[in-house]
């Protein structure tokens, strides 16, 4: 560097220090280039630090590209879980979670209100529904201050895979050849080479026990999570949403386009639909940080508490549509565990909400008529 | 040639910002690219960019307080106006930047927790049009930033380096 208490003799106060003529002579040469190395070396560093030089690293967006690649754009819609309606009603705690988790919506006679959605998993707002379509319930707890909690949940009993690439591989090799209609076996057998996770977890979701509809259905966090109690101690979790007394199916054929939504509209507009919330509690040895591996039976569960949902309405005029359930949006007493899938899931949710909030919307494919609806 | 310099407490509050604000820019930047460390990335960015917006408002009653020393007698006028309209540019984002972070997330309907259960109240109201506006401001505001950023630190390095005028020697070191 140079020091300032040896200014250049000659120097004058006229002003001609600025002149170009002084700032490109030939002495002032290494030094004009010092200084471009310096400013280089910064936005150099800016730009590996962006992904900007390394353009093969998988990224949020690139996942989402994937989704729209696969499944067209569909404006304004979800990028994933793209057919869904809104729903809303309160939780009402047991009071039993308080123990293990200091988050106040668990203190015995805490009561929230609470949204929520319904949908289905795939990136196609205008699929149709069927037995073996995955279910999903997102639930948005409103707890005192300001603080929320969002959870997506799936009716699936475990993932398919353990981290972020597994997921964007595993929708390459979902995906429905063009020509046959059905994913090609090749590719699905790569796949499972590269994932070696996958196999077991497929057939344990293959293999589940399918629920009717959304109303009997149990959806589950999959990923885990750590309650923090008041002392601060973790407890490994995995939660549910688990139906109470689930209206009986009706006999009904599984008819038209939107039968799954259909049946749960007419089933929230006739009474309320109960769920209990149900943490169950990982031991030591449980993997926190694979969500393809279930725990064993027989873990404690925890009734947290009891979700009543009385309303249904559709994503135009309900309260879910222009937000977004990254699942760690968590209240304090609830943290993230070391499952990488939930960080990211929360970059990969941000840049699907980013893109369809820009985007004019068009009516869902369920569309509720709310006589007297007093929604917004 | 100047030969006054800034006041000790503004120069603790310049290096300060520059060290917290670079890194800002660098989280940023870096998490959106990311997936592992997203969360982990924005459950800093959030409270340290609520942190410089608190600091900026402290510098400016400092700037009023302790005026910094003035620029060369001799200083060319377009530069002078390049200097002055680039610092405006600075205390402008300083402000903006984090301010547009603040409002995007209230637009989006997420929740501002900064730490354990500290929620910030919205400062705009749930809109999915504001939200995509306000989100792109925040990108393309971070961006400029940045750029006034090395234009700065160019400039300083030519004062020092080239000008010789101890304007570069106002600021550099953090204590008397
Ligand atoms: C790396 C893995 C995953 C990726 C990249 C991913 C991606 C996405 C995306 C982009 C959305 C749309 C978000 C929005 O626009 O707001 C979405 C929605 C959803 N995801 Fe995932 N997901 C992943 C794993 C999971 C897992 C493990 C679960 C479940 C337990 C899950 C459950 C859901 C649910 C329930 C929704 C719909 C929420 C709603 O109704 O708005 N996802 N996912
Ligand atoms: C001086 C202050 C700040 C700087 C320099 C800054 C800079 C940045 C940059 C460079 C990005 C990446 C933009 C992109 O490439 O898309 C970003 C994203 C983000 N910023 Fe800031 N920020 C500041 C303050 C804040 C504040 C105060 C908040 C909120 C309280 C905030 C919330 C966010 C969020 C949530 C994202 C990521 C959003 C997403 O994933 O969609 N920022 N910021």
């Amino acid at each position: 560097m140079v020091e300032s208490s040896n200014p250049e003799p000659t120097a004058r106060q006229d002003g001609s220090r600025y002149a170009l003529s002084n700032l490109f002579r030939t002495s002032m040469l290494p030094r004009l280039a010092l200084i471009g190395v310096v400013l280089l070396a910064l936005a150099g560093a800016f730009a590996a630090t962006a992904g900007w030089l390394s353009p093969q690293r998988l990224t949020p967006e690139k996942i989402v590209a994937r989704f729209e690649e696969y499944n067209g754009v569909h404006p304004g819609f979800r990028r994933n879980h793209a057919k869904g309606v809104c729903v809303s009603g309160v939780f009402e705690s047991s009071g039993e979670g308080a123990a293990i988790s200091r988050a106040s919506l668990f203190r015995p006679d805490a009561s929230v209100p609470v949204f929520g959605r319904f949908a289905l998993a795939g990136g196609n707002p205008f699929m149709a529904d069927s037995p073996a379509a995955v279910r999903s319930l997102a639930l948005n707890f409103a707890l005192p201050d300001r603080e929320l909690w969002r959870t997506g949940m799936n009716d699936i009993p475990v993932f398919p895979v353990k981290d972020a690439q597994g997921f964007y591989d595993f929708l390459a090799a979902t995906r429905p050849d063009p020509k046959t209609g059905k994913p090609d076996p090749a590719k699905m057998e790569a796949f499972l080479k590269a994932h070696p996770e996958a196999p077991a977890a497929l057939k344990l979701i293959t293999g589940r026990q399918m629920a009717e509809g959304f109303a009997d259905a149990t959806y589950n966090s999959l990923n885990a999570f750590e309650f923090v109690d008041a002392h601060g101690t973790e407890t490994p979790v995995r939660w549910s949403v688990m139906p109470v007394d689930p209206p009986k199916p009706d006999a009904a054929p599984e008819e038209g386009e939107n039968y799954l939504f259909d049946a749960l509209a007419g089933e929230l507009e006739s009474a309320p639909l109960r769920w209990r919330l149900v943490a169950t509690v990982g031991e030591p040895g449980d993997s926190t940080s694979d969500p393809t591996i279930p725990w064993p039976d027989g873990r404690r569960k925890v009734t947290l508490g009891t979700l009543t949902l009385d309303r249904v309405e559709d994503e135009e005029h309900g309260p879910c549509r222009d937000v977004t359930f990254d699942p760690l949006i968590l209240p304090d007493g609830i943290a993230s565990s070391d499952d990488q899938i939930l960080s990211a899931r929360s970059a990969a949710y941000a840049v699907s909400f980013r893109e369809r909030e820009g985007e004019t919307k068009e009516p869902s494919a369920v569309e509720i008529a709310n006589p007297g609806s007093d929604a917004k | 040639m100047i030969t006054e310099t800034f006041p000790a407490i503004s120069r603790v509050f310049h290096w300060l910002m520059a060290v917290l604000i670079l890194a800002m820019l660098f989280i940023g930047i870096g998490m959106v690219a990311s997936l592992t460390d997203y969360h982990w990335l924005v459950s800093i960015h959030k409270p340290l960019g609520i942190l410089i917006l608190i600091l900026t408002a402290i510098r400016l009653i400092n700037r009023q307080l302790n005026p910094p020393p003035p620029l060369p007698a001799d200083l060319p006028a377009p530069i002078r106006a390049a200097a002055i309209g680039s610092h405006l540019l600075l205390y402008g984002l300083m402000f903006a930047v984090p301010l547009v972070g603040w409002a995007m997330l209230s637009a989006g309907a997420y929740p501002v927790s900064l730490f354990g259960a500290f929620v910030l109240p919205p400062i705009a109201p749930h809109d999915p049009t504001l939200y995509a506006a306000l989100r792109t401001t925040h990108t393309v505001l971070a961006l400029l930033f940045f750029a006034v950023i090395l234009a700065h630190i160019g400039a300083a390095l030519l004062h020092g380096l080239v000008f010789r005028d101890g304007v570069f020697h106002s600021m550099p070191r953090c204590t008397e």
